[in-house]
């Protein structure tokens, strides 16, 4: 496999509904937002793009279909190769690494990858209904599809096995929202406290409306370049901006579709198929796991996402990476609900499984130098979703994971100012980023690891 | 004292409009306006009505119509599926039915819902519920009565249910519900 660099990327500002545009021409937004990053005109770049991927998830939002040949037709890029990828709410990390992988196999030196979504054609409950027919319309659906209940399952186990509380779930609400205050792409940019998030309407107990994600249009564009991709953009006049960022691992997971169907795990599973090599590696780690098993814990049950740890572990493997939370810079994760973004701490070995509640709370995954409004325990170790995640910035499914892969390719690139007309967000001297996307109730998960060249 | 709602509900439909202000003239001042015309927007309908086959999950359908609950088994392993499944997961081998009706059953998970899809809207508040059976490796997605969806507790995981069936069966999982078992002795 040849290395693949992030290059460039765009993304349209994420709002409630953009009536004032078709699909289209909210992509051409961000792809014309990345062209200009490079410091080039559309017809110079146009013929140097090989291909691209397209990523949206429901053909009912716009009561369109191949939606995707109509954006490759609008952005300039016929007859190009393209082609669609669908994964829930995790398309956009699967159109990121089909990119990449275009890129990596040497079938392509330049692929874009752009995607959308325009959740406000319909109500926002026939919206809910569109994307509960995510679950298995035979057995789940029926019974009262709805994706916020489905987390809030999710929630009443985990609180209950680990003492996990809303008030610690709460405190990644706080930090998503005040963290997307200093973004301009974000739809909520808002102050709130651990008092407003649990005083905001009751959605499924004992998730709130601002512990859940909104719905969004948008979109989002990531350009991905081999070695000779660079060579001849340059020759065009390209502007790559240095060092260069580098797609260093890929990784991806899956699940049943029923979450009543995940198994539940003996611990020596656990240890051999899903810990972390840290995980295994520490004593300490191992007896708290058989201490978890002996008074009956099991994994992944439905409080945890196998497909996650899988993806997690794939791509820390791909990039070398033994110790997530002081190796990674910082971390764009699939917070659509504050309780999968605690799930995900414990997937992604930011801490131990049945923790992620205490180290929601702790400050770890806060930003230094915000003033949140809290009492945390500890310094900011790794920040998570300081961009404000899906929470904050909305979430247009096709667009979310490559808006994560802009966010991070801009920390990493050190121009957060630059591209938000504010210097708050930038993680200091920005190493190397996790970007985490995630379908259904845990069913495809994709991590990506971008890296700064020295 | 609750907080009263600052915003009207938005619901699509109103008035039917022919014809949209247009500039009288087509000259180019006028044709250069038209880029900053606000959007113009109208209501698609889609409706369609599918013939939807349970396939090799049929028999669970026709069990609960006749007031028994079924789960698929593995044959060699003895693995079971609380939600049916043809064919087992490890093995590959075509799953057997076994009748769980009267096993054991608790609380695994649960939710009250609030809010909802379109479709369940009128029904809210209701509570959504995990159910895992004695023997039984995996779990059963259903709805639970006779708990009050305002007095929500982490308490009620664990709680020891029993399952009822709708006297005329509408051919969805929700034939089968749950309720406290001690409401069912009562």
């Amino acid at each position: 496999m040849r290395p693949v660099y992030a290059i460039s990327g765009g993304v349209s500002k994420f709002a409630k509904a953009r009536p004032d545009r078709t699909f289209q021409a909210i992509v051409k937004e961000a792809y014309d937002y990345a062209i200009s990053d490079l410091g080039l005109e559309m017809p110079a770049f146009t013929g140097l793009v090989d291909g691209s991927v397209a990523s949206y998830f429901s053909d009912h939002f716009t009561r369109q279909l191949m939606a995707g040949i109509m954006v490759q037709d609008y952005l300039g890029l016929c007859p190009k190769p393209s082609h669609r990828v669908e994964g829930g709410g995790a398309t956009g990390g699967l159109c990121l690494q089909e990119a990449w992988k275009s890129v990596a196999s040497g079938h392509m030196d330049v692929c874009v990858a752009y995607g959308f979504e325009t959740m406000s054609h319909v109500e926002t409950w026939k919206g809910n209904e569109f994307i509960a027919l995510a679950s298995d319309v035979s057995w789940d659906y029926p019974v009262g599809g709805f994706y916020s209940g489905y987390y809030a399952m999710m929630v009443t186990r985990h609180m209950k096995e680990f003492g996990t509380t809303v008030e610690q779930m709460a405190h990644v609400s706080v930090k998503n929202h005040i963290n997307a205050y200093a973004n301009p792409y974000a739809q909520k940019r808002n102050r709130y406290t651990i008092d407003d998030v649990r005083r905001s309407p009751m959605v499924a107990w004992p998730l709130t409306r601002l512990d859940i994600c909104v719905m969004s249009d948008g979109a989002a564009v990531t350009v991905l370049a081999s070695e000779d991709g660079l060579r001849k953009l340059e020759a065009a006049g390209g502007r790559l901006r240095r060092p260069l960022v580098r797609v260093s691992g890929i990784g991806r997971g899956t699940d049943a579709m029923r979450m009543s169907d995940r198994p539940h795990v003996d611990y020596d599973t656990f240890l051999r198929d899903y810990a972390t090599e840290q995980e295994r590696a520490s004593d300490d780690t191992r007896a708290y796991y058989k201490k978890l098993w002996d008074g009956g814990a099991r994994y992944p049950g439905v409080h945890s996402f196998r497909a996650g740890r899988t993806a997690g572990n794939m791509a820390y493997r791909h990039a070398g990476i033994g110790d997530p939370l002081h190796e990674l810079s910082f971390i764009e994760l699939h917070d659509a609900y504050t309780s999968s973004e605690l799930q995900t701490y414990e997937d992604l070995g930011l801490c131990r499984y049945g923790e992620g509640g205490p180290f929601a709370a702790s400050g770890k995954a806060f930003l230094p130098g915000i003033d949140y409004g809290l009492k945390l325990s500890d310094k900011p170790v790794c920040p998570v979703n300081p961009s404000g995640g899906l929470i904050a910035c909305g979430h247009p499914v096709g667009a979310t994971g490559l808006m994560q892969a802009v966010f991070a390719l801009w920390q990493l690139q050190g121009t957060i100012a630059q591209h938000f007309g504010d210097p708050t967000l930038q993680v200091r001297d920005a190493r190397r980023g996790a970007i985490h996307s995630h379908a259904g109730t845990g069913t495809y998960v994709t991590v990506s690891i971008l890296e700064r060249e020295n | 004292m609750a907080k009263l709602p600052e915003q009207a509900p938005e619901r699509l439909g109103g008035y039917i409009v022919h014809g949209l202000p247009f500039p009288v003239d087509t000259d180019p001042d006028s044709l250069a306006f038209l880029k900053r015309m606000a959007p113009v927007q109208i209501e698609q309908g889609y409706h369609i009505t599918y013939l939807h086959s349970y396939g090799q999950d049929s028999p669970w359908f026709a069990g609960a119509s006749n007031r028994r609950l079924l789960a698929s088994r593995a044959p060699t392993s003895g693995y079971t599926y609380a939600t049916p499944r043809g064919h087992d997961m490890v093995t590959g081998e075509p799953t057997d039915w076994i009748d769980i009706t009267d096993r054991p059953a608790h609380i695994h998970a649960f939710t009250v819902c609030h809010f909802g899809s379109e479709e369940f809207l009128p029904e809210t508040p209701f509570v959504l519920a995990l159910i895992e059976f004695d023997g039984v490796q995996t779990l059963f997605l259903s709805r639970l009565l006779g708990v009050d969806p305002d007095r929500a507790s982490l308490d009620w995981i664990g709680m020891s249910v029993r399952p009822r069936f709708l006297r005329n069966s509408k051919l969805k999982p929700t034939d089968v519900y749950f309720i406290p078992s001690e409401a069912a002795a009562g």
